[in-house]
């Protein structure tokens, strides 16, 4: 269910107008026009520059001057995942190394990462983009700024940092991990503002209150978080629990990293920085472009990057473009917030389900954090699902019957959503792994013998 | 009279009650009464210990799941039909017992039952009016 909440009015945060966020409200027809002349070069830039690219337009038989209006972008061949494993590591740059001044690499968890270039125009850019992020969640200079993403290979750390340093805020480069510490530098460096993943956030939460700590005493009032999908009643948790306000902050690393896109204090929808990023949504079977305002794959192109340009890249995110204009005032257009990718759909006895809507379903049930995994097993052929939920000193009981009906909740509002019943257990609390990073919500034993 | 009992979630797996126990030894913390509830899937391990504000704040911050719970333990002789005594008492009554579990003294003829009742005053009362011994933290000590 989706909160919707009252704008701008609700910010704690004193909102200040920063002039980073002038590109925000340009009107959009000349947007539009700027987009148009960026798409141009760009496929061009990547047609003179990127074989991969150019063999991709000559099967079509197109050349960069097809492209005379925006709508045409969907002449243009889809860029996908397995595009930059088959050119790794370097293929498909359009910069020689001259240029090139960073290097990044996803996390790739299975077989080789990918790998992406930045000149140092694109790290203007990326820098500039994660500034306007941090000036839309109401961040100035003044405020402390704890972080937590991961510095390194992942470009969630260092985009975060400069966009953060740019803003004239106090970066605390931190990085993820050491959860003590974490809690020990928010409480004693008046840390005003937190970026990381929100399922570390919560594993914070839950620390902190071990620790005797209530982040409700502290000045932490902005938490920018992303990297993974989350619910919106993951959110209200969140804020309920801290005080703070919580924006989603959206990137990934084939596009530039964090900074593609972030939530206004409207907490409805997350504005695209579309002077960089074009945004389509299309159908993930046909690949056809869906009209704005229904649901598809988020499918963006660079329109400014130099070193790596992405052309119609498949996000494989779910979400769906909202063109009615924000409150806030921004000319740019929002997406959904993504709660779903096409690939951890996972298909129980011919139901579609994804892990966001166990969360959702978790979080109907009082007293249980949504600290929870689901784990994929294969039975006489069956998928099977059983969603393992720590039981929290809220939830738990000191009666066997009451214990059971909480594992009877929670099966009947995950069947509620789902329409299947699977099984539910609960385990100990602090038993489910903790991510200090991206949350692995599913295991799937269904390939082991 | 009340006494303050702790319940710990467990799950039903191998090796998963002597963590908290022996957590509870290492800080020197004595374990007066037990009792293990099952089922198939999950335990609820429930104790009375020496110092309970000290061991809630231990097992909580090793991470389990602690609930505090008021319970009510009586003495009663070592001898069939101690038990179906102290329970003809609630016969009838609106009092329910929501489980207990007993364990003997080690010296004299004596058992110590514990319950949770649902109204815990009024069974106090109920026990005492019958002579009942109903036992404080110290007594329990001093087995």
């Amino acid at each position: 269910m989706v909160t919707v909440k009252e704008c701008p009015a609700k910010t704690t945060a004193q909102t200040v107008y920063s002039p980073a966020s002038a590109p925000d409200y340009v009107p959009i027809a000349l947007l539009r026009e700027l987009q148009l002349s960026r798409l141009k070069n760009i496929v061009t830039r990547a047609w003179e520059r990127v074989p991969h690219f150019r063999a991709r337009l000559d099967e079509r038989g197109l050349t960069p001057d097809r492209i005379r209006s925006l709508a045409d972008i969907s002449l243009l061949p889809f860029t996908v995942k397995t595009d930059l494993r088959d050119t790794y590591p370097f293929g498909l740059f359009a910069s020689p190394m001259e240029e090139i001044v960073r290097l990044h690499a996803s996390s790739g968890t299975t077989g080789k990462p990918i790998v992406v270039a930045y000149t140092r125009q694109d790290l203007d850019v990326w820098t500039s983009v994660m500034k306007r992020a941090f000036a839309t969640c109401g961040l100035h200079s003044g405020d402390v700024i704890q972080n937590a993403y991961g510095y390194g290979l992942f470009t969630g750390g260092l985009g975060a940092h400069y966009g953060a340093e740019d803003l004239g805020a106090t970066v605390i480069p931190i990085s993820g991990g050491n959860t003590d510490r974490q809690i020990m530098v928010m409480k004693d460096f008046g840390v005003t503002a937190i970026c990381c993943t929100p399922s570390y956030f919560l594993h914070m939460i839950e620390r902190a209150a071990q620790l005797d700590i209530d982040i409700r005493d502290l000045p932490l009032r902005v938490g920018v978080f992303g990297a993974e999908p989350w619910t919106s009643g993951m959110r209200d948790r969140i804020e309920r629990l801290t005080g703070i306000q919580a924006f989603d902050i959206y990137g990934l690393s084939e596009i530039i990293g964090p900074g593609v896109a972030v939530e206004c204090p409207c907490q409805n929808g997350l504005h695209i920085f579309e002077d960089h990023f074009y945004p389509e949504i299309v159908d993930p079977d046909t690949g056809n472009v869906l009209p704005d305002g229904e649901d598809g794959e988020l499918v963006l192109t660079t329109l400014s990057k130099y070193a790596m340009p992405m052309i119609r890249y498949r996000t494989r995110d779910i979400t769906a473009l909202m063109p009615e204009p924000c409150p806030c005032g921004r000319s740019l257009r929002r997406m959904r917030r993504v709660g779903r990718r096409t690939d951890d759909m996972m298909i129980i006895r011919g139901v579609n389900v994804f892990p966001s809507q166990i969360e959702s379903a978790l979080l109907e049930v009082e007293g249980t954090l949504p600290h929870y995994q689901i784990i994929l097993t294969r039975h006489h052929g069956l998928d099977q699902m059983e969603v393992q939920v720590e039981v929290t000193s809220e939830s738990f009981s000191d009666k066997i019957g009451a214990l059971e009906q909480l594992n009877d909740k929670i099966a009947d509002a995950i069947e509620h959503v789902l329409s299947i019943r699977v099984q539910v257990t609960l385990v100990e609390p602090s038993t489910i792994q903790r991510s200090e990073g991206k949350a692995k919500r599913v295991i799937d034993r269904r390939l082991q013998p | 009279m009340k006494l303050q009992q702790l319940s710990l979630f467990s799950e039903n797996k191998p090796g998963h009650v002597i963590a908290p126990c022996r957590l509870l030894a290492r800080e020197g913390i004595d374990i007066r009464a037990l009792s293990l509830a099952d089922t198939q899937r999950f335990g609820i391990l429930r104790m009375i210990v020496s110092d309970w504000q000290k061991a809630k704040r231990l097992l909580e911050a090793a991470g389990s799941a602690v609930k505090v719970t008021e319970v009510v333990a009586v003495e009663v002789p070592d001898r069939p039909g101690g038990l179906a005594d102290v329970l003809s008492l609630f016969e009838g009554s609106s009092i329910n017992i929501e489980y207990m579990y007993a364990f003997p003294f080690l010296r004299g003829e004596k058992a110590v039952l514990v319950f949770r009742f649902d109204q815990p005053d009024a069974a106090i009362e109920r026990l005492q009016v019958a002579g009942i011994n109903v036992l404080d933290g110290g007594a329990l000590d001093n087995r």
